[in-house]
């Protein structure tokens, strides 16, 4: 249930679910956020759903906060789709020139890094949000020993296929965009595919990943 | 075959095809994209007798040099911004905010915008594009958009599907305004910065950084200190959104802005001085300024009338 909605600015509402971050939590997100897509509210631009907050932006020619924000109290919701479980396995390769931050990572957990590897590799994430960039999936949960804070002054530049983590989860940067996860390592599999209008994301709300480690000669011959 | 098209000198430094932008698309990461000068945009294509969701050129900084073949076409271009059009051996001084008719062979070269980042051209007619989602609207960080989401290259052809031959003589007396003041309402996380660091924001005058593009504005200025963390649990995004990041600095989300981000929001710029927000060059000065709900409301329902009356003079 939205806990609380304040204002985000003059043109967006944002829709707090409370402090949690599990799954439940970002279930109800997704709901919300599917039945009021559904709804297709004159002036609503764009409703982001993310781990625990929904932000609604909208036309502030069309319609304001006030008058937003009343539908939006008077929505209940109905039971809606489960949300799919597709699986995908994604190969990484963790050679030096694709691991920016693993030495930071080494200092900051206090952990050699093919622990940390073993670690990440062993793990299977749940995809809470895409997004940031086109297509980037926000991967839950790591484990406690390999959360880390973003880097203080993001990169302007991350590679394309750079896997990154932060705090409880891991990323894919779906094409070179500025930054601030941990870079671990680096996927050749394309993660966002423009020419398909529909269904442009390889991974989706819902959908459970997993990492497979391969060599830089496999990297390199990669092929989908 | 084409038979009007624009053969491209220089492409300048980052000229894009851009229209109105895309919606209903932040939940899969892609940006709303778009004339980053709203205002600017539509009376280009005002200037030019086109309806307002008409893709237009814009451009950055330095705007293309092109060289123009086919059939008469009317162009206007605006913004604040230093042009020529070559007709045989006539060399004519550019004005922005006024229709001009281009003829076969004639050149245009868009020099450089004056003090300000963003200037616009619109024809009286369509370039030949490709749409996605919806839009032509180029995001070169993500290649999606028209031009296979690329900036305009040198050496390149730009194709006219139609010409609107109804050509209309068209004038506009306006001078774009700069802003030192940008107006903000305080953001979700206004309450995790020390006082001082509230007081640096609305008080001291920061500077655009050169790292400033599409995708956002990075701020220098005296560091905001961040007094319960410095990150946050990462969430949606829109444009105008102030994050302040672990080093303390201010970075404003600009109209190709990541849909989703994890530093605390310490305000939002109100939607009636985003056009002007955007103008700013690197090195500019600006100062935070406070206001409420309400007020920014009403700002925009006359920034907007401006916009209509300015329009509707047309």
């Amino acid at each position: 249930m939205i806990k609380n909605i304040s204002n985000l600015g003059d043109a967006a509402l944002y829709c707090d679910f409370g402090k949690e971050v599990n799954r439940e939590t970002n279930t109800q997100v997704i709901k919300y956020f599917k039945t009021i897509r559904k709804k297709n509210i004159l002036g609503v631009n764009n409703i982001t759903p993310s781990y625990n907050k929904l932000i609604i932006s909208f036309d502030l020619k069309k319609i304001n906060f006030d008058k937003l924000k009343k539908i939006i109290d008077s929505i209940e919701i109905t039971k809606s789709d489960n949300i799919q479980n597709k699986k995908f396995e994604i190969p990484v390769c963790c050679e030096k020139e694709f691991c920016l931050d693993i030495k930071r990572l080494e200092e900051i957990l206090n952990m050699k890094k093919e622990k940390i590897y073993e670690n990440f590799f062993e793990k299977e994430f749940f995809c809470y949000m895409t997004g940031f960039i086109a297509g980037m999936p926000f991967l839950g949960d790591l484990q406690e020993n390999l959360r880390a804070k973003r880097l203080d002054t993001p990169r302007v530049k991350v590679p394309k296929g750079s896997i990154g983590l932060t705090e409880q989860f891991a990323n894919i940067y779906t094409f070179e965009s500025p930054g601030g996860w941990n870079i671990i390592g680096n996927t050749p599999l394309n993660i966002f595919d423009n020419s398909k209008e529909k269904e442009p994301n390889l991974i989706n709300p819902g959908d459970l990943v997993t990492f497979k480690r391969i060599t830089k000669e496999k990297y390199l011959n990669y092929h989908e | 075959m084409n038979k009007n098209y624009f053969e491209i000198i220089r492409a300048g430094i980052n000229s894009t095809f851009q229209d109105l932008g895309r919606n209903h698309l932040y939940h899969i990461g892609i940006p709303f994209s778009g004339a980053m000068d709203n205002r600017n945009y539509l009376l280009a294509n005002k200037l030019t007798g086109n309806n307002h969701n008409h893709p237009v050129i814009e451009f950055a900084y330095q705007g293309p040099h092109l060289k123009y073949h086919g059939n008469p076409i009317n162009i206007a271009i605006t913004g604040d911004v230093n042009y020529e059009i070559k007709k045989g051996d006539n060399l004519i001084d550019g004005k922005c905010y006024q229709s001009f008719i281009l003829e076969n062979n004639d050149e245009l070269d868009i020099i450089s915008t004056n003090k300000s980042v963003y200037g616009y051209l619109a024809i009286s007619g369509t370039f030949d594009l490709k749409f996605q989602w919806s839009s032509c609207s180029t995001n070169t960080k993500a290649n999606i958009g028209s031009n296979n989401g690329k900036k305009l290259s040198n050496n390149q052809k730009i194709n006219i599907k139609e010409i609107n031959q109804n050509f209309v003589n068209t004038k506009l007396n306006y001078v774009n305004t700069k802003i030192e003041n940008i107006r903000v309402i305080k953001g979700t996380n206004f309450d995790y910065f020390s006082e001082e660091g509230k007081e640096i924001f609305f008080k001291n005058e920061f500077k655009v950084s050169k790292l400033s593009d599409r995708m956002g504005m990075r701020l220098e200025g005296k560091k905001i200190e961040n007094i319960v963390e410095t990150n946050i649990r990462s969430e949606g995004l829109i444009k105008g959104v102030i994050q302040v990041t672990a080093d303390g600095f201010p970075i404003i989300m600009l109209s190709d802005h990541g849909t989703i981000g994890g530093y605390p929001k310490i305000g939002v710029v109100i939607s009636a001085d985003y056009d002007k927000l955007v103008q700013l060059t690197p090195g500019s000065k600006v100062k935070f300024k406070d206001v409420d709900l309400n007020s920014a409301e009403t700002l925009f329902k006359l920034y907007d009338l401006e916009t209509q009356s300015l329009i509707s003079k047309i």
